[in-house]
Parts: C-alpha cells; sequence; structure tokens
C-alpha cells in the first residue's frame, strides 16, 4: 500500500529498467544505462541521498590499483579513470610496507603484476625510504615496500551524485528515494515488475545494487546471490598532533601493513586504521538493522573492541609517533558492513535462475564505476569490453549457495584479503563436497586433492612416488620453497610415464549437456564457431563467441544421434557455460537441454599403451581404422556400456570414457586391471591440464581463451569458415581480414637461474619483457604476460604461453620474462598454434 | 582530590528503539553500549581535576558483567581504577542501586579514604529516574546538588562551587563543603575521546569485581552509617511491568515549497499561526 | 472523601510553573480517581497570591511554608518542608513537576523517607497495587511500572500533560491556606544557592520564547547561525540546536534541546538542517507545529513536523527573513 507523503510521489508506474539501491554501483549503473542510450531508468533507493545507509557510506575510499586478478585489476583501472573524470579521484600514492621476508618476495611478485597489468610506476623501496615518503612510520620493523604513486582517494559519495546528475541531464534518469522494494514479480522465468512501498513499477529489467541486502532482493524473484555481509573494522583517531600542519587533506601516501591485515591513513588531522585481521564476522542479510532503528546507519554497527584490540598493538608498534599521541582520540569506531562471496570475486549479470534480473553486487568502491560499465555494456548487446566471467553470477554450483559453504568460505578468505595467497593455494574449508566413484581408491593411491567446481580431483599421486627414481632430473625438481608450494616432481614424473606407457585420468569434473530434438543441430550450429552438424559418431572440438567475436569458451561436441549431442566442457565455467546454451534455446522447443553431469562420469585414458589397454576390456573394435581420432562410439567394457570419444587434450592416443555415474567405479577397475601390465600409472590433473597441454599448446579458457582476444589472435581461426550463421560470425569474418594484432606464442625459459643461483620456474601472469626490459605491447593496448606456465618435461623446459606483438613473435626470439624482482630470458620456441611436442600430432592419430 | 564517578551503561541507541519480545528490554543486538552521557562529562571532569588538583580516581558501575567495558572506557581516558558491582543481569530499580552503592563507598572509604567528591549522572539517559545520587549522598549524610555544568574548588579545598542552571535561564552557584555529591549534566564539559595509549593501558588493568545477589529486592536494604541522615528501611520500587513503544505520531508534513522560493508560503503559515501579526 | 493528593507547586514571579501546573492537572485527575482532596504544598516568597490562583485547578486546601531559609532553592530543605506537610496531612500520594527542581526536591523526600520514587509519570492507575506509566528516554520509551508504597512520591513529566483548568462547579473559589513551619535540620540547609548570575544573553530564553529556531548539522559552522539568530530575533524567538553542534562547538552547551538537553514547547519550533535523531525530538516533539527545512524529504525530522520546506537552510532562511522584512518593515 503506498503510505508515504504525496511529495514522495512521482515514480512511474513502468520503466525500461529499475535499478535497486543508489550507493557507489547503483549510481553507476544509471549513468552507464544512460550513456549507452538507455532511458526511462529508475533509481530506487530505501535510505535518503547521498549516503543511503549502506557500505559505500562508511567506506574508506582508497584504490590500489593492482590485483593479481587481470579481470579485478582492469575493472579498477577503468573505475579509476572513471573518477579522474568525474574529478572526485586525488592522487596521494601509497606504500605496501613487508615486515618479512615472505612478504618482501610477495611485493615483488606484486610489482610483476602491475607490469603485466601495465600499471606503472611501481618502486621497490628501501625502508629509508619508507621513512622518508612516511616519516611517523617506525622504520625499525620495516624491511622495505613498493611505492604505488598512483594510489589515490575518492569521493564515492559525490561521484555517486555526478552519476546520478549526469543521467538525468540526458533525461534518462527518476530517482525514487525513501522507496522500499516489496517485491520482485515474475512470469515464467522473466521479471515483469518491482513492487514497493510506494506503487508498483512494470519493467522486464531489473539490476539489484543492493551491496549487503543483494541476497534478499535477489531471493524476493526466486533467484540467488550467494555473498554474505561481514564486518570489517575501522577506527579513526585525531587530531594528531605531528598532522596539524600538514598543508593538504592527504598529504602522506596511504599505507597498507599488509602483514598485519591492515591499512591507514592520514587525512587532515586524523589517522584512519582498518583491519581485516580480526576474526570473520558473518551477519545474516535479514538481521540487518533497518534504516530507522540503526544508530549510525544500517552497516555501521557497533564496535566491538576486543576483536579489535590486537590490531591497535600492531598499529601502535608501527606508527608510535601517531597511534601512541596521548592527546589523539578515538573518535570513531565501526564494525562497518561489506559483502563478502565464497571466492571473493564480485557478483556481476544475469541471475541463471530469472531473465531480465541483473546482479551487481559484492563490488568495492575500487572497482564499482569499472564494473557498472562492463554490466551496462553486458545489458546493451551483450558484448562487454572487459571479459567479466570470473564475476559472472551464473558461475556458481548449487552448493556454492549453500549458506554453509558461503560462510566457510567467506571465513576462510576474510583474512587473506592481504594475504600472500599462492597462485594453486586450495581452499581448506567445506572441502569433499563432489567425490567421483574412484575417490577411495584415488585416496588409496595417495592423491593429493585440488578442488575444481567442488569436486576433489587428483592433482598428483603420491603412490607414483617411484617414478621419480625411473625419470631422476628430466621430472625437473624445484629448489626454491614459492614454486614448490602446491607442486610436486611427480606431476612431471606421471608425465613422463603417461608419454612413455599410458595413464588414466580422473575426469569427473567434466559438465555435460546432451542437447536433444529436432532443432539441437540449427541450434548448436548457431552457437559454434566450427561445423557441428556433422556425421553421427563425429566429435567435434570449436570454440565459442560473443557478437563481438571475443572467444566465450571453448569445448567439444559429440553427435550421438540425428537430434542428439553431447557436449562437454569443462567444470570451472561450465554453469556459466550452460546459462549461454539456455539462454540460447529455440522458443519453440525444438531442441532442449539436459543437464548430464551428475550422470556420467569420465576416465581419460592416453598414451602410447591405451588402445592395448582398452582393447583388453571390451570386446568392441578400437582400432585406429574403426575408431579414429574425433570420433566417437558406445564401447562395452566389464559389462557396462560407455562412451568413448577418440580425442586427446595432452597430446597422445587415448579417449575420453563417458560412464553412467553409479558404475564408474567398475570401469575403472577394469581398467586399472588391463593397465597395470603395460605399466599405466594414475595421472593426475597436474599433468592433464598443465604440463601435456602446454607442450601441445593448447589454449585454455580464462588464460588463452578470453573476450578481449579474438581466434586469429590465438592462432584458432581455421583456414574456412562454415557457411552457416553463428554468433559472432560477422566479426569474426572481420578479424580474419586483418592482420593479427598479437600473436600467441610458445616460449621456453632456457637459463632460469637466479642472481642467487637458484632455478626458478614461473608460474605464470608475469610480463614478458624486451631484451631491454621493457614491456611489450600490442597494438590494442595489450601487455604482453604469461597466460600459462608450467614444465615440459618431454621437451625437458619450463614452458610459458604468451601473446606477442607480431613482431616480436618470431621463432628464436629472445626476450625477458619478469618473475619475483628478477628477470630471465626466453625464447619464442613456436609462434602459433603448432605444438612443440610432437608437431604432427602423430601420436594422437597413431 | 578524590573522586568517585558511578556510571552507568546504557545502550547507545540513536534510532528507532526495538524491544525484546518479552518487552522488559530494549533489543540491544544492534546497539553499542555507552556510558550514560551525564555520566561521560563526570568521568572527564574527575580525570582533569585530578590532574589539576592531583589526588586520585576511580570509577563505579552496578550492571552486569558486560558493564566492565564501560569502566574501561572510563579508564581509557585517565581514571586510575574501577569498580564494578556485578548483577546477575536485569534491571535494579533505583532504591536498590544507591542501597548497593552507599554500602560499597562506606566499605570502600574504611578501606582507602574518603572520597572528597562523587560524581553521579543527572539521570540515567535510559531509566531516567532522578533519584540515586541524592539517596546516595543521603545515606552517605552528604550534600548533593543535581543539575552542576561547573565546578571549581575553595582556596582552602575544603569546599566546591558548583553551578547550574537557574529555571529563568540564567545561573546559580553553590558552595558545599567537602565531602560532597554532585549531579552532573552534559555541558560541564566536551569529554575527550579515548586516546589509543589510553585504551590499551585501560585493558591491562584490573576491575574490582563485587558479585551481587541475583536479586535486588531484599538483596541489600539501604546501608546506613551510624552518622547517616535517617535511619528508615527503604521500600524498593517502582517495579518494572513491561516497557512499549509510544504511539508513532508519524504526520504527513505539508511541504511549503522547495528552496527559497518558499519564503511567502512560510511568512503566510507564521502569520496564519500568529507567530507573526497580518 | 479517602485522602489527599498532595501537589508540590513551583513558582516564580507570582505565577505558578507551567510544569507545576502539568503536575496539578495530573494530580487533580489521580484525586478524583480516588475520590480524594487535592493540596498544594507551596513556599517561598509571594506564595500566597500563587496560592490563591490554584483554585482554579481544583485546590481545596494549600500548605504554605512559612520560613525565609525557604525563599531560595535549597533542595534538601524544600524536601523537608515538604516532609512537614506529608506528616501532618498524610496524602496518598505526592506529585511533582517532572522540573530539575522538582525531580531533586522529590528524590530528597524519597532518600529522607525510605520511599520508592517513580519519576517522569505520564498516567497513574490507583488500585490495591498502583499502576504508572512512565517515560524513559526522555520519552521514546513508556514503562508500565507498578508502585506500591505508603506514600506515592510522583513526578509528572514535562509537557506530557496538557495543563487543564477545571471547568466544574468543585473549582474556582481559592483554596483554604494553611501555613506551616518546616521542620529543617542543619544539614538540610548546607547546600544551598550562594550566588546567581542572571541570564547572560539578551532576550527571551530558550525554554520560555513562543518560538525556537534550531540549528543541526546542517547550519553547517557557528557563524551559519547568524542566519537563525536573525530570524528568530524578527519572530522575538530564541535559538537552540542539537547535540551534534553544541559537541562541535557551534552553540554553547546551554543551547541544546534533546534528551540531554533541554525539553521545550514553543508555538513553533523551526528546524532548520536537523536530521531528526531521537535524542533530538524527544527535547522538541512538545512543540504546538514544527517547521523543518531540510534538503532531504526523507530525514527523520519530517515524521515529526508539521510543515516543510525541502532545499538547503543557508538559502532559505535568508529568504524568509527578507520576506518578513518586506511585510513588516518595523519588525
Amino acid at each position: 500500500m503506498p503510505s508515504k507523503p504525496a511529495y514522495m510521489a512521482g515514480l512511474p508506474d513502468k520503466a525500461r529498467v529499475v535499478v535497486i539501491g543508489a550507493g557507489i554501483v547503483g549510481n553507476s549503473m544509471a549513468w552507464h544505462l544512460a550513456r549507452l542510450g538507455w532511458r526511462d531508468i529508475v533509481l530506487l533507493e530505501k535510505g535518503t541521498l547521498p549516503s543511503p545507509g549502506g557500505s559505500t557510506g562508511h567506506a574508506s575510499n582508497f584504490i590500489f590499483l593492482t590485483d593479481h586478478s587481470k579481470e579485478m585489476t582492469a575493472f579498477t583501472l577503468d573505475s579509476v579513470r572513471q573518477y579522474e573524470e568525474l574529478g572526485v579521484f586525488t592522487m596521494t600514492g601509497g606504500i605496501e610496507v613487508a615486515r618479512t621476508p615472505e612478504r618482501m618476495q610477495e611485493l615483488t611478485r606484486r610489482i610483476t603484476s602491475s607490469k603485466s597489468w601495465g600499471i606503472e610506476p611501481a618502486e621497490l623501496i628501501s625502508s629509508t625510504r619508507v621513512k622518508e615518503l612516511v616519516p611517523f612510520i617506525n622504520q625499525d620493523i620495516v624491511l622495505g615496500g613498493v611505492y604505488w604513486p598512483k594510489v589515490g582517494v575518492v569521493d564515492s559519495l559525490e561521484a555517486g551524485t555526478l552519476m546520478r546528475k549526469k543521467a538525468q541531464e540526458l533525461g534518462a534518469l527518476t530517482i525514487g528515494t525513501g522507496v522500499e522494494v516489496t517485491g520482485i514479480d515474475t512470469q515464467d522465468g522473466r521479471v515483469t515488475g518491482v513492487r514497493t512501498d510506494h506503487g508498483d513499477i512494470a519493467t522486464d529489467t531489473v539490476v539489484i545494487a543492493c551491496g549487503v541486502w543483494s541476497p534478499r532482493i535477489a531471493e524476493m524473484a526466486g533467484a540467488s546471490i550467494p555473498l554474505t555481509p561481514a564486518v570489517h573494522q575501522m577506527i579513526d583517531i585525531g587530531p594528531v598532533a605531528i598532522f596539524e600542519n600538514v598543508p593538504v587533506a592527504v598529504g602522506y601516501p596511504i599505507i597498507r601493513d599488509v602483514d598485519t591485515n591492515m591499512y591507514e591513513r592520514q587525512h587532515g588531522n586524523e589517522f584512519e586504521v582498518g583491519s581485516y585481521a580480526h576474526r570473520t564476522i558473518l551477519m545474516d542479510p535479514d538481521d540487518i538493522p533497518s534504516i530507522a532503528e540503526s544508530a549510525l546507519s544500517p552497516t555501521m554497527l557497533p564496535f566491538t573492541q576486543d576483536d579489535f584490540d590486537p590490531q591497535l598493538e600492531d598499529a601502535l608498534e608501527l606508527f608510535p609517533d601517531v597511534m601512541g599521541d596521548e592527546k589523539a582520540g578515538v573518535k570513531l569506531a565501526i564494525n562497518g558492513l561489506l559483502s563478502l562471496t565464497p571466492d571473493g570475486n564480485p557478483i556481476i549479470g544475469e541471475t541463471p535462475e530469472v531473465k531480465g534480473l541483473w546482479s551487481a553486487a559484492a563490488i568495492w568502491i575500487k572497482e564499482a564505476p569499472g564494473i557498472a560499465r562492463c554490466v551496462a555494456e553486458w545489458m546493451t548487446d551483450g558484448e562487454p569490453e572487459i571479459d567479466p566471467h570470473g564475476s559472472d553470477i551464473a558461475r556458481f554450483y548449487d552448493h556454492h549457495r549453500t549458506a554453509k559453504h558461503i560462510a566457510a568460505r567467506t571465513t576462510e578468505g576474510y583474512n587473506k584479503t592481504y594475504g600472500i595467497v599462492h597462485p594453486m593455494e586450495q581452499w581448506a574449508s567445506n572441502r569433499g563436497v563432489r567425490l567421483s566413484p574412484f575417490y577411495a581408491r584415488e585416496q588409496a593411491l595417495g592423491a593429493e586433492f585440488f578442488e575444481a567446481a567442488g569436486w576433489e580431483r587428483p592433482y598428483w599421486y603420491g603412490s607414483n612416488a617411484p617414478l621419480l627414481a625411473e625419470y631422476g632430473d628430466r621430472v625437473m625438481p624445484r629448489a626454491a620453497e614459492w614454486e614448490s608450494r602446491w607442486w610436486s616432481p611427480i606431476i612431471n614424473a606421471e608425465h613422463l610415464a603417461m608419454r612413455d606407457r599410458a595413464g588414466m585420468v580422473d575426469l569427473s569434473a567434466f559438465v555435460i549437456f546432451d542437447v536433444i530434438g529436432p532443432g539441437a543441430a540449427a541450434y548448436l550450429e548457431r552457437l559454434c564457431v566450427n561445423k557441428v552438424d556433422v556425421a553421427v559418431g563425429k566429435t567435434v572440438y570449436t570454440p565459442m563467441l560473443n557478437g563481438a567475436a571475443g572467444i566465450l569458451a571453448d569445448l567439444t561436441i559429440m553427435r550421438l544421434a540425428h537430434d542428439r549431442f553431447r557436449v562437454v566442457t569443462g567444470g570451472g565455467m561450465g554453469m556459466r557455460d550452460k546459462k549461454i546454451f539456455m539462454d540460447a534455446l529455440p522458443p519453440d522447443g525444438s531442441a532442449q537441454l539436459f543437464d548430464a553431469t551428475n550422470s556420467f562420469t569420465t576416465i581419460g585414458l592416453w598414451g602410447p599403451r591405451a588402445r592395448d589397454i582398452l582393447a583388453g576390456v571390451t570386446s568392441d573394435d578400437v582400432s585406429h581404422a574403426s575408431f579414429p581420432f574425433l570420433t566417437s562410439k558406445a564401447v562395452d567394457v566389464n559389462g557396462v556400456r560407455t562412451l568413448a570419444s577418440r580425442i586427446s587434450y595432452v597430446g597422445e592416443l587415448g579417449w575420453e570414457i563417458y560412464v553412467p555415474i553409479e558404475q564408474g567405479l567398475r570401469v575403472w577397475e577394469a581398467l586399472w586391471d588391463s593397465g597395470a601390465p603395460h605399466g599405466m600409472v594414475p595421472v593426475g590433473i597436474g599433468t592433464y591440464a598443465v604440463t601435456a597441454r602446454l607442450e601441445k599448446g593448447y589454449r585454455a579458457h580464462g588464460n588463452e581463451l578470453e573476450l578481449d582476444f579474438n581466434l586469429v589472435d590465438a592462432g584458432m581461426a581455421r583456414p574456412t569458415v562454415k557457411d552457416a550463421d553463428f554468433v559472432g560470425k560477422a566479426a569474426y569474418l572481420k578479424q580474419r581480414e586483418a592482420p593479427p594484432v598479437a600473436v600467441m606464442c610458445t616460449l621456453t625459459l632456457d637459463d632460469p637461474t637466479s642472481k642467487s643461483g637458484v632455478k626458478r620456474y614461473i608460474l605464470g601472469r608475469e610480463p614478458i619483457l624486451s631484451r631491454a626490459g621493457g614491456a611489450l605491447t600490442d597494438a590494442h593496448g595489450r601487455r604482453s604476460y604469461v597466460t600459462s606456465a608450467g614444465s615440459g618435461p618431454s621437451v625437458g623446459k619450463h614452458l610459458l604461453m604468451s601473446y606477442l606483438p607480431p613482431s616480436e613473435a618470431v621463432v628464436g626470439n629472445q626476450l625477458l620474462v619478469e618473475y619475483l624482482g628478477e628477470q630471465y630470458p626466453v625464447m619464442v620456441a613456436v609462434a602459433g598454434a603448432t605444438p612443440l611436442f610432437d608437431p604432427e600430432n602423430l601420436r594422437i592419430r597413431s | 582530590m578524590n573522586i568517585l564517578v558511578c556510571v552507568k551503561r546504557v545502550p547507545q541507541t540513536g534510532g528507532r528503539i526495538v524491544l525484546t519480545a518479552d518487552r522488559q528490554a530494549i533489543d540491544t543486538r544492534f546497539l553499542g553500549a555507552t556510558i550514560s552521557p551525564h555520566e561521560e562529562c563526570g568521568v572527564e571532569e574527575a580525570v582533569r581535576i585530578v590532574e589539576k588538583e592531583g589526588g586520585s580516581s576511580a570509577v563505579l558501575t552496578l550492571g552486569a558483567a558486560e558493564s566492565e567495558e564501560q569502566l574501561r572506557d572510563a579508564m581509557a581516558i585517565g581514571i586510575e581504577r574501577a569498580i564494578l558491582l556485578e548483577t546477575q543481569g536485569g534491571e535494579w530499580d533505583p532504591v536498590s542501586t544507591a542501597g548497593a552503592i552507599a554500602e560499597t563507598i562506606e566499605a570502600q572509604e574504611a578501606a582507602n579514604g574518603r572520597f572528597d567528591l562523587i560524581f553521579f549522572g543527572n539521570e540515567a539517559a535510559d531509566t531516567g529516574d532522578y533519584q540515586v545520587g541524592v539517596r546516595v549522598a543521603v545515606a552517605l549524610g552528604r550534600p548533593v546538588i543535581n543539575g552542576i555544568k561547573e565546578i571549581w574548588f575553595r582556596d582552602d579545598r575544603r569546599a566546591a562551587f558548583a553551578r547550574r542552571e537557574a529555571p529563568d535561564g540564567g545561573w546559580e552557584t553553590y558552595e558545599l563543603p567537602l565531602p560532597a555529591v554532585l549531579g552532573v549534566k552534559e555541558g560541564l564539559n566536551l569529554p575527550r575521546y579515548p586516546s589509543v595509549p589510553g585504551r590499551l593501558r585501560a585493558k591491562k588493568k584490573d576491575v574490582e569485581r563485587i558479585a551481587l545477589g541475583s536479586s535486588p529486592s531484599g538483596a541489600l536494604g539501604l546501608g546506613v552509617g551510624e552518622d547517616a541522615a535517617y535511619e528508615a528501611s527503604a521500600v524498593p520500587g517502582p517495579t518494572k511491568l513491561r516497557l512499549r513503544l509510544p504511539a508513532e505520531e508519524r504526520t504527513a508534513a505539508e511541504v511549503l515549497g522547495r528552496g527559497p522560493e518558499a519564503a511567502p508560503a512560510v511568512v503566510d503559515l507564521l502569520e496564519r499561526i500568529g507567530v507573526l501579526a497580518k | 472523601m479517602s485522602g489527599s493528593v498532595l501537589v508540590f507547586v513551583e513558582h516564580a514571579g507570582g505565577e505558578p510553573e507551567r510544569l507545576s501546573l502539568e503536575a496539578l492537572t495530573l494530580g487533580r485527575a489521580l484525586a478524583s480517581k480516588l475520590d480524594a482532596k487535592l493540596d498544594a504544598v507551596l513556599f517561598g516568597s509571594g506564595t500566597e497570591g500563587v496560592a490563591a490562583m490554584l483554585g482554579s485547578f481544583g485546590v481545596g486546601l494549600a500548605h504554605v511554608a512559612v520560613d525565609p531559609r525557604l525563599d531560595d532553592y535549597a533542595p534538601a530543605a524544600w524536601g523537608a518542608a515538604i516532609r512537614t506537610a506529608v506528616a501532618a496531612r498524610s496524602p496518598v500520594a505526592v506529585v511533582v513537576a517532572g522540573s530539575e527542581r522538582g525531580n531533586e526536591v522529590l528524590a530528597h523526600v524519597a532518600a529522607r523517607e525510605g520511599l520508592p520514587m517513580a519519576a517522569n509519570v505520564i498516567d497513574i492507575t490507583p488500585g490495591d497495587s498502583w499502576r504508572l506509566v512512565r517515560q524513559r528516554w526522555a520519552g521514546s520509551l513508556l514503562e508500565d511500572a507498578a508502585l506500591d508504597a505508603p506514600v506515592r512520591l510522583l513526578s509528572v513529566a514535562p509537557h506530557a500533560v496538557a495543563v487543564d483548568p477545571a471547568a466544574t462547579s468543585e473549582a474556582g473559589a481559592p483554596p483554604v491556606i494553611s501555613r506551616f513551619e518546616p521542620e529543617l535540620e542543619p544539614a538540610d540547609l548546607v547546600a544551598r544557592v550562594v550566588g546567581r548570575e542572571a541570564r547572560t544573553s539578551s532576550g527571551v530564553s530558550l525554554s520560555d520564547a513562543k518560538v525556537v529556531v534550531g540549528g543541526g548539522r546542517g547550519v553547517g559552522s557557528a557563524a551559519g547561525f547568524e542566519r537563525l539568530e536573525e530570524l528568530a530575533t524578527l519572530l522575538g524567538g530564541a535559538v537552540g540546536g542539537s547535540r551534534v553542534v553544541t559537541s562541535l562547538g557551534w552553540r554553547p552547551h546551554a543551547d541544546q534541546i534533546g534528551q540531554t538537553g533541554l525539553r521545550i514547547a514553543p508555538d513553533l519550533y523551526i528546524a532548520c538542517g536537523i536530521s531528526g535523531a531521537i535524542q533530538h525530538i524527544v527535547g522538541c516533539k512538545a512543540a504546538k507545529r514544527i517547521l523543518a527545512i531540510n534538503t532531504d524529504p526523507e530525514s527523520p525530522i519530517m515524521a515529526v513536523a508539521d510543515y516543510a520546506v525541502i532545499g538547503d537552510l543557508s538559502t532559505i532562511v535568508p529568504a524568509i527573513t527578507a520576506e518578513i522584512l518586506r511585510r513588516h518593515p518595523t519588525a
């Protein structure tokens, strides 16, 4: 029932889009939609402007640009550019200080990432230099730091005000404050309207930009946004005597005391101290007090002093003259609420549950305008400039959405906010969620399990340790601790054994869709670059593009019957891929998609002996003649009817064998017994996804394949393009006409000996530099960086993949890679898609 | 000067009050707690007086275990020691509260010497009983004045001057021989924020805990010393039955206009309601 | 008739204080429920003239203390005087205004008599066990309480009871004056006024003003209050502020309106740049009318305001001042 005073009326009864929430995200969304031509935008806010009571209102508002994640850094860089345009960004510089040698190493790694993402300058500085820049710091406990001159602070409330104003000036925006959303109507899986205490608004598009309240709003439509509100403690002390004469509002760089998970910043005569070190304090969105009930604001909860006291000691130690100022008081101390997600990434995009319902949640000040631009582009034509796949709301599996999982992972992740997180680091909490039928066997074999999409996947097997003696130095042992972490030389031993004999790989994490119906072929043809309407029994590998021919995904499709296909994609982006397929289903129902992921398990069997091993457990003909490469057919194994597909991601003869999940163990055991006499070993994902792939130069989604690269860059453009139309075809044809802007290359790390004489092995995401040490940038402004890295045991080299400008993509070209503060020579071994190992693919086709 | 400040832990309200389901208390799940504002000024004043005059300062509260937080807040800005009369939760009526505090003060003074001044807040922010300080003063046989916004001392330091607002808007000054009790009011000073070192020092200090019975009724009578001014045994009360929120008086304000253009409409209103002659 | 209700009446300048009239109004209602007599107790100079006015509030008997030591305020002595009257009359209840003095004096009575006291009562239901409604949090919260004692000591919450002279036949005639000598002990006179200063700022006091112009954080600075002063002067009113502006030092503490400051009840309260925290609203909600000037039409002050102007007070307040001067050039 509308119950508010008459002067608050004036909301329209229909809108092109309703944005819920006027924090930094909602304001940015309203502006970018308006900028992209959207009109009749309604922005609803329950609180008052300019500071409605969400997390924006208490944000610390400083921005460090570099993140190890390319995607997050891209969002941040774009955001800073927008803040600068709005005139609300003040460059102050920032310093991350190290108290430990481990942190000094991590800081060199952060500089490495900043070079990869094009953020310069970044300067590794001594403790003396830190002291020069921040005279009130206790130099004695600081080993050094990184100085980031481009760090700054923003006025996020002013930014929001300006963006609303710009949208209003375009005549695009109506703002309703004091308006509470009471429901979201849907019909047949689509948004139809928003209900408010000021009346209802008909619309087919809603953006949820409600920060910590987002889960509650999404629930109104039957969708889920798996974030949790969590407490971040901050205090503000002042007046600090030594700041009395600072001539500008912010006269010193912002400090991140990363070893204690804290930040400190001077503003005026005050000093703000924030912490990610205290125990994780989660909250249920339903328990957040209302605006009326809140003493300060709903997201500024009472300070819990005991949680913060240890941090006070840390801050006092680092800044004795500031924190120890007896005349400076704790003027404000809050438990501020922010949004945490199970994997630490934002949650953006259209919800898989409800068409037209978009999430723009779990976004920090530093990335908000950039993400809003991305989401607005995505909503407009499906072609965001920055690839949002790591933040895509569709990435979650059902178990990710459970309260237990969210609580476990956010609790574990909170204290890693400033942590030294290894690129391969595994979560410790809420493990063992998805177990393959062979899990017990794998445990018995001493598998080291890494998690993928909730599955426990062996990364290597302890039982293969005896292979180390067999292969000696060919396993490329690693002396340095950092790159030995989450790694074992057994991976390389398994690799060699597979190449010599055979290996069996648990591929349970595959996501499998069966597409069925008279329109199935036409439907898939429209989505895929390569021809899918092939003979029954053929297996097709194909990329998928968006309208701008950016690379969305790559996957394999088996034609099982005239009206039946099996689509197989990786677990990591499986649910995101599923949404792409679901969204494209023909409205007439002529093609249907069944998610068979949990119906089938998959065993990979590869190596020179693979045929012998398979032949040993089936009476079906698995000879090359009757079962050629890129075909699939039913194979009965020990009384189980499987589907075998002759394909390889490791560059060997062999099959992916799809087995009804409850019969999986039976097939595993049959193959195991058959393989034993052939010296077959169990092989982990360390070989499957890294070493064997790299030797073959296979591109992986999220590494080499992203929206901002295309098939021509990637060397995946085939000589001809199929006649049938497909998404992105026009743009793709255009790309093919121009010379490549970058060329995907495989490089070898020829002498990885560091200055201290230790052999170092690059892990990925490092910058590739010219021989003079300069950054390589292609004609589109993209830096060259290592997209994937790992051992190549069969080629005896550590391998890197990188997009290089064409002038540098010359076999034999000598370049540098920077790793943990040192530069190492690398050489272009392959320019393009030719495999370094077995370039003619004789093994696969044998 | 030896000074005791008696403080009360109260919820830090700011928005609409929410009650617990049994309507016996305010729902404090999302509220911080603070020293009742008048008493914050008492704490500050005690620290300032001791800084200037020498002597010692102590803070006392009667409340549940979590009231220790407010004692530490007081110590964080410079009070030297703290006494917690620890209840087992629930509210104590003002008669019982005053009785327990008076008894404690007598015991404290017997052990540590006299408090020259004892500060209470003019009234507690939550219950607003307006009587505990007076009751304690009467029990101790000491002069007491409420509403104090300024304190200074006679040259011989045997008496304090205390000023408060008079009903006509002026000021009235009282002279109280020490020892005395003062009910202080916000405006006495601007309390400082605790410094970080103060906060950390306070965390390490001891709090003297005195366990009280589970229920105020009959646990302690109004303790009466030999020099007390009267010898009656007190009737406790009043007894809280339940709390409720007053009916919300939400009105739809009549909007006279926006910006300076609204001025004629405002003046029309002033004339209509007789604030200005037509 | 059974017993009496004794109301302590404060007065100044030959007139009973408004809050005491509120106490009389509630006292009379209580007496009526109890079928009891309504007595008053008064002291100080000029008392008898004031006592004579109380008939219209239903007072039949006025106890007037005759003692110059009570002429100026001395809380323990005033309490002792009330105790003398209580001893003589044995009322079922003593009712006082919930003023600073009323509460303080009653606390002395309570402490000395060993009786419980209920402050800031707004409603009383006598019975076997008396039921009260009293204010907590300066009226943001109400408490239902029981009070059982030989004499019930009650103060009446300011501005919670409308002053209501009796219109019935029982009222009107001047009360009988009963003079008595209070029993004072030397200790009762220790705490007493030794000096007085008149109000320093000229003009009407905040508590008496018919128009109060209040400023909050939105005023922006101490200097920003000049605009409010101008308007208040034109309207014959006074300027006050929210807790935040007194804490920031923009206004003296004595000007604070709210739970820990003054509670006012003017004819018109003009709230400028005040968002309306509950602590402030309890101090101003007794105003007959509230005009809020605020940029934010959804701020909590709007929930209690009768009138609103939306916008920036720094331009609106001078515009109002100018408009007044245009219409009333001699104001």
